[in-house]
């Protein structure tokens, strides 16, 4: 199937382009001789209006063909959506819906806003006739076919065509990034150099163009610990194709490595583009980042916070030895100098005191004389 | 991102012996970190298309790579189609005229 439609990418004062609108009842004639002037302006698609966008001439004529499934879009009854019979069972329900939606799911056809609002409506309907209850309700004019219409989020395509996609797209068994690559200088080539009409555009008959690579976009995920102190990782770039990647100690969320000449190939001899990899930090299990800091909360014992002590505290270049002061309360904030990232930052421990994980009978007796002799308000500041 | 046990929440119908299944197939290719996998956004949309085709549409096992294959191959093209479009867009206009005319022609 054909189908023109008016490009909503195109920038706005581009979209004001001269365009024919033919009624629904004319498809599967021709569209108007080449060379036919169209002055109609693009207005909004609805169901039958079809648009096409020319140069103010018709250069292109092809055949527009209805098919049935497209003839349900102004219909809104469930029955005609599904193409079933009112005394269809529920099998053929299912049947006819499964063919439907197979055909016309979203993700299979990306950037079909038409696909994407009719498989709405099939599902809808669906929903409405797979449920002997709505079904019945329905049919006995209880409840209408649009009431129970439940939105469907369709985020896969949002995705896949972006940047995230690479990672899809770049392993392909059949289809590497040189593939594409190839395709496209060929289509490059193509428009250049051939016939002598187009020589205009060529810049010469058989001018050699040179042109750069152009850069690749790639996404890295790398365990915390690496980010901070610096690694070695292996980035996979396609089927049999991987780059060692040396992370840099202290490289941030987000941050874009350029590999030179790691991208795609050079035309006429030009230099490859670069390979640009985008760094993704997974999040630590007890450490957290800050800038150039360390943040962890480290447990103490009760024993360790009202006597102070020497405790064991892991930082990203191994544990160390730290001294816990005498009273340290929960929340008291200890440094460790030069402990952050690639040696810039520091360790911020933050305390946190941890009561045995069971009672103790000792401690009780203990708290019991002790509290009745000793009252304090910690709440002071927060009463009201 | 999230984590394999966030995911498997997230998801209805999705049980982890399924998933681990997709993972070794490579139909979803989540990070493999030290913690274990790391799931972005990206990942997460796919699980969720396949759990639909397998789950809804009673799509086989066997005909998913086909499927999956040939939609990447899409996505991949439509990229690059849109890489090909801002570039003829960021073309002088008399240019864009010429690229036209051949397109159409």
């Amino acid at each position: 199937m054909w189908w023109p439609r008016a490009d909503r990418a195109m920038p706005r004062n581009e979209r004001r382009q001269v365009c024919w609108r033919e009624p629904l009842s004319n498809r599967g004639r021709l569209l108007p001789k080449d060379g036919t002037t169209l002055t109609e302006e693009l207005s909004p698609r609805n169901d039958n209006t079809l648009a096409t966008r020319t140069l103010g001439t018709c250069r292109k004529t092809a055949y527009i063909q209805a098919t049935s499934s497209e003839k349900n879009m102004a219909a809104r009854n469930p029955y005609e959506v599904l193409g079933v019979k009112k005394e269809a069972t529920a099998d053929d329900i299912r049947k006819a819906y499964r063919a439907l939606a197979k055909k016309h799911h979203p993700d299979l056809n990306p950037g079909n806003k038409q696909a994407e609002a009719l498989f709405k409506e099939i599902s809808a309907a669906y929903d409405l006739l797979s449920d002997a209850d709505k079904r019945a309700r329905f049919d006995r004019g209880e409840i209408d076919e649009a009431g129970n219409e439940k939105p469907r989020a369709y985020a896969y395509q949002d995705f896949a065509e972006g940047a995230p996609g690479a990672k899809y797209r770049t392993s392909q068994e059949n289809m590497s990034p040189e593939d594409l690559d190839d395709l496209f200088s060929f289509f490059g080539r193509g428009g250049f150099g051939q016939g002598s009409g187009g020589g205009r555009a060529g810049g010469g008959e058989g001018a050699t163009i040179r042109m750069r690579g152009g850069d690749r976009q790639y996404a890295l995920t790398v365990d915390f610990l690496d980010a901070v102190n610096g690694a070695k990782q292996r980035l996979e770039l396609a089927p049999g194709k991987s780059l060692d990647v040396t992370i840099p100690a202290g490289v941030r969320d987000g941050q874009v490595l350029r590999l030179s000449g790691q991208g795609g190939p050079g035309l006429g001899g030009a230099p490859a583009g670069d390979a640009l990899i985008e760094i993704r930090i997974a999040p630590h299990a007890w450490f957290r980042r800050e800038g150039d800091d360390i943040h962890l909360d480290l447990p103490v014992t009760l024993g360790e916070a009202v006597l102070g002590g020497r405790v064991t505290v892991p930082t990203p270049t191994g544990a160390v030895t730290m001294t816990v002061p005498p009273h340290s309360n929960t929340g008291t904030v200890l440094r460790l100098r030069d402990k952050g990232v690639a040696g810039k930052g520091d360790e911020l421990v933050t305390l946190k005191v941890v009561l045995p994980s069971e009672g103790d009978a000792e401690l009780d007796t203990f708290l019991k004389d002790w509290a009745a002799k000793h009252p304090y308000d910690p709440r002071k500041g927060i009463r009201t | 991102m999230i984590a394999l046990e966030a995911l498997l929440r997230q998801v209805r119908g999705l049980d982890a012996a399924e998933l681990d299944q997709w993972i070794e197939a490579r139909w979803v290719r989540p990070d493999r970190v030290a913690s274990g996998y790391v799931f972005h956004e990206i990942d997460v949309a796919r699980v969720h298309l396949i759990v639909e085709l397998r789950h809804e549409l009673l799509v086989d096992a066997d005909a998913m790579p086909v499927i999956l294959n040939l939609l990447d191959q899409v996505y991949a093209l439509r990229n690059r189609l849109k890489s090909v479009a801002a570039a003829i867009e960021a073309l002088p206009p008399e240019t864009q005229v010429l690229i036209r005319e051949r397109l159409s022609g």
